[in-house]
């Protein structure tokens, strides 16, 4: 489904990514693990159209996606949970559900996924007219989550899903991740909370200031003793 | 000292003002809060959209309603391709950039209406027969009152369910909080700015044609301190937000005239200091306004 | 205090200005004292939108100041009659120009200080906005101080004391100042803080002192600018200062280069010449009859979008024209100013 080849990305002077090669294949569930910094957010940008590569292609569905803008990129179905969730605080849930719709024209099919997104995350459907802002951490990633879903993607982009949130609820986050991936979601997810990605994904990639360093099935790299040592605490 | 229905003109009048101050500083606060672009030109589009509304009255017997929509149109439009063909190649550019080049199309603005129609002021005059006088209990007030007031709070109401009900009106609330993650999310960007520019554009048309028939006269250079005052009103009510735009207009509306018309009559010719001393004010101590959050960082 | 490239070049200002006086018509000579009074102005408004980063535009309001503090100084007896407010001991003084276009200054710089301990809080758009008010308010003040300032009928019969010299001096004191200012720890102060007022705080910097001074000393030299142009047009209003003045000044900086003090001379000459040539061309040309009054400034105004669009950093792009050093390099135009102000 989607193929990178030889990525390179850089802010002004610095490169963050300097020439990486992935593919998602449909179905799949892919992570990519790293530290702060390694280049890992900076991907996803590239691929939802925020940034543009210096180098490389981005290959979804044989469509090319170097130099498109972010609405054409989500109508061709990929949808982009930032990193720090950007909700918009200041309008309700349901109005931030909504805006997952944008480019939608199918409205029947609207108040379907809408259902769908209310029984996967109760709580959304209870505070549907509340400010979002008003919501906890976990619950407004929940809500990004939905939000994105909403768009009825045929790729799903997890940015730092578990930023920020109590140890409970990224439990809470990963089972749901599973849920999703159970449902036949295709999804890139990042993390540096290498533990929970590996045990959700098929596979991953390990990125380290802009490289990737290792690659293979997620259950392999787990048991990988540099992986352990580096980012498992083993 | 002051009759009650002292008091009550004042209130009519303060109202009038408000409403005029509230559409204009819509307008204003939409752009700013999307694109953080005060709009200098703003205020001239309203004297376009009086100068329009002039045309059509006074060549041609259209209802005076017709002649105030007609505006609004026009110069909705006018303000798309003002944002298309000036500030849309300025995205992302510094603030200081954006700001000096709305300076300039406020001083074309003006300048052309010059070249074209004279400097000359022009009277506005209403259709005969059209403004009729009333008195409730010594208190004046006009049919053109009534009706500057009621369109007022109309266009806001239909503009509330606008960004409430419709998903373009939802995605310029998204856009006015965080534009990167609206971008982000698929919206696209252009469609809700411009949007916002025609909206605002055109409720500043209908604010020129009211202030047009409150004050019967027309001149090139009506529209730039209160476009400068509506942003003073949009300030004051919570920059970016349309609720706050509105609140603050009424506010200033009504200071404005209670400084006029409760204070002794020297006072009066410094009502122009008084409303950018509020603006001192509002910016030292609550720069977000009576709306804005209180924590964000907005200046 | 002068180094020896300085003089050399005020030397050469002097020759040339003595050729001018010679050579030229009172018509040009008038409009070579406002090239020299509009260089004044956009050096000085340089030091604060364009070397500090502080996007000030109540330019106009310093100029009003100045201007009628300093006619109140110089007006002969005769037309003092007819202020009723003036203080005794004020109606019957008559100071020299100089003296009264320096006092001019110093109110400025004053009511710089007054306005800037709070406003100077603001950053961006919201300074802009503040300054602007400013210049409402001194409007309003001019128009309303009736007693000193006779309203909305202004101050006429102002003695027509300005002339190239006076023009060409002041200017040349106000490059000077700046030029030394800018090139000294608090230009770098200054630069800094335009840069990055955070870093610059971290360093060190007194960013609050730093900023008020460059809006103090702006306010002066406008103040200075004020006075001349009262004296040169002999009659002032409140509307004679109006947002229009400002909005030409700052486009002669942006043409010119923020950032940079040749740049802003360059500008001031060109944005007053080709005006002014306008001008004349405005009355000649005709549409059906009816000159085309506002040509002149319809130009600008779009000149002043196409330089935003397409060439943002002016024509010299903040940085400075060399001058040759005759002499052996004292203190060289250091490349401390040559950094972009608006990139």
């Amino acid at each position: 489904m989607l193929e990178i080849e030889d990525l390179h990305v850089s802010y002004g002077n610095i490169q963050a990514v300097r020439g990486i090669s992935l593919r998602v294949e449909a179905g799949e569930l892919v992570t990519i693990v790293g530290n702060n910094g390694a280049g890992k957010s900076t991907t996803l940008l590239t691929i939802s159209g925020l940034l543009r590569p210096t180098a490389g292609c981005i290959f979804f569905e044989e469509r090319n996606l170097a130099g498109a803008s972010p609405d054409k990129i989500v109508s061709w179905g990929i949808s982009h949970c930032p990193e720090g969730r950007m909700i918009f605080g200041r309008l309700t849930v349901a109005e931030n559900l909504i805006l997952g719709t944008y480019n939608r024209r199918d409205r029947v099919n609207i108040r379907q996924d809408l259902d769908r997104v209310h029984k996967l995350f109760p709580v959304l459907a209870e505070r549907r007219n509340q400010a979002a802002g008003t919501l906890s951490g976990g619950e407004q990633q929940m809500l990004a989550i939905g939000r994105a879903l909403m768009s009825r993607p045929r790729m799903l982009l997890l940015d730092e899903p578990s930023l920020g949130l109590s140890p409970l609820l990224v439990g809470r986050i990963f089972e749901i991740i599973r849920e999703l991936h159970n449902q036949g979601v295709t999804i890139l997810l990042v993390e540096q909370n290498a533990y929970q990605a590996l045990r959700v994904a098929d596979r991953a990639y390990v990125l380290e200031t802009g490289k990737i360093r290792l690659t293979g099935p997620a259950v392999d790299l787990a048991n990988n003793p540099q992986v352990r040592t580096a980012y498992l605490g083993g | 000292m002051y009759s009650p229905s002292y008091f009550m003109q004042q209130f009519i009048n303060g109202l009038n003002l408000g409403s005029i101050y509230a559409l204009v500083a819509i307008g204003l606060t939409m752009v700013y809060g999307i694109l953080r672009l005060i709009n200098f030109a703003h205020g001239d589009l309203m004297m376009w959209g009086a100068y329009l509304a002039l045309a059509l009255i006074a060549n041609s017997f259209l209802p005076f309603g017709v002649a105030v929509l007609l505006p609004m149109l026009v110069i909705g439009l006018v303000g798309v391709l003002i944002e298309r063909i000036t500030y849309r190649p300025l995205r992302g550019a510094p603030e200081v950039a954006m700001l000096i080049t709305s300076l300039g199309v406020s001083t074309l603005i003006q300048n052309s209406t010059i070249m074209t129609l004279t400097a000359q002021p022009q009277s506005f005059r209403l259709p005969p027969g059209f403004k009729q006088l009333y008195e409730v209990g010594g208190v004046n007030f006009s049919s053109l009152d009534i009706l500057s007031f009621s369109l007022a709070i109309l266009l806001m109401i239909g503009l509330t369910l606008f960004v409430r009900r419709t998903r373009l009106g939802i995605a310029m609330r998204a856009s006015a909080e965080n534009l990167r993650a609206a971008y982000l999310m698929g919206i696209n960007i252009n469609q809700v700015i411009a949007t916002a520019f025609a909206i605002g554009s055109g409720l500043a048309a209908v604010a020129g044609c009211l202030w047009a028939a409150q004050y019967n006269t027309v001149e090139p250079f009506m529209g730039f301190l209160p476009g400068l005052k509506a942003f003073v009103a949009a300030v004051i009510g919570g920059i970016g937000v349309i609720p706050g735009a509105v609140l603050g207009g009424f506010l200033l509306g009504f200071a404005e005239i209670f400084f006029v018309g409760f204070l002794p009559p020297a006072f009066s010719g410094y009502r122009d200091a008084f409303v950018f001393a509020l603006l001192l004010m509002v910016l030292l101590i609550r720069p977000n306004g009576i709306l804005g959050s209180s924590t964000e960082e907005r200046a | 205090m002068l180094n020896r490239n300085a003089l050399f070049y005020l030397f050469i200002l002097v020759a040339l200005l003595a050729l001018a006086q010679l050579s030229l018509n009172n018509y040009y000579l008038r409009v070579l004292a406002v090239v020299g009074i509009n260089i004044i102005l956009t050096v000085s408004l340089n030091l604060t939108n364009g070397f500090t980063g502080d996007f000030s535009l109540g330019h106009a309001a310093f100029m009003a100041i100045g201007a009628y503090s300093a006619a109140l100084l110089t007006l002969p007896m005769q037309y003092k009659l007819a202020i009723t407010g003036l203080p005794f001991w004020l109606k019957e003084l008559s100071l020299p120009f100089v003296v009264a276009t320096v006092i001019g200054g110093l109110l400025a710089v004053l009511i710089a200080i007054i306005v800037g301990i709070p406003v100077l809080r603001l950053r961006g758009h919201y300074l802009a906005v503040a300054t602007l008010g400013l210049m409402v308010i001194v409007r309003v003040v001019a128009n309303n101080w009736q007693s000193i300032t006779r309203g909305a009928r202004g101050i006429n019969g102002i003695p027509a004391l300005t002339n190239i010299w006076w023009a060409y001096g002041w200017a040349f004191l106000t490059i000077y100042v700046v030029w030394r200012l800018v090139n000294s720890p608090y230009g770098r102060a200054m630069i800094a803080i335009r840069e990055d007022e955070l870093v610059a705080a971290s360093r060190g910097v007194q960013v609050f002192r730093t900023r008020l001074l460059a809006f103090a000393i702006s306010a002066f030299f406008a103040g200075a600018a004020g006075s001349l142009w009262a004296h040169q047009i002999t009659a002032i209003t409140p509307s004679s200062f109006s947002f229009l003045i400002t909005f030409n000044v700052v486009v002669m900086l942006i043409v010119g280069g923020m950032g940079s003090i040749s740049g802003s001379v360059i500008g001031a000459i060109v944005m007053t010449l080709v005006p002014e040539f306008l001008r004349r061309v405005e009355t000649e040309l005709t549409i059906g009859g009816n000159p085309l009054y506002g040509l002149s400034q319809i130009v600008v105004a779009i000149a002043t979008i196409l330089i935003m669009i397409f060439r943002r950093q002016g024509l010299l792009g903040g940085t400075e024209l060399r001058f040759p050093q005759i002499f052996t390099p004292s203190s060289p135009l250091s490349s401390a100013s040559g950094k972009r102000a608006l990139k």
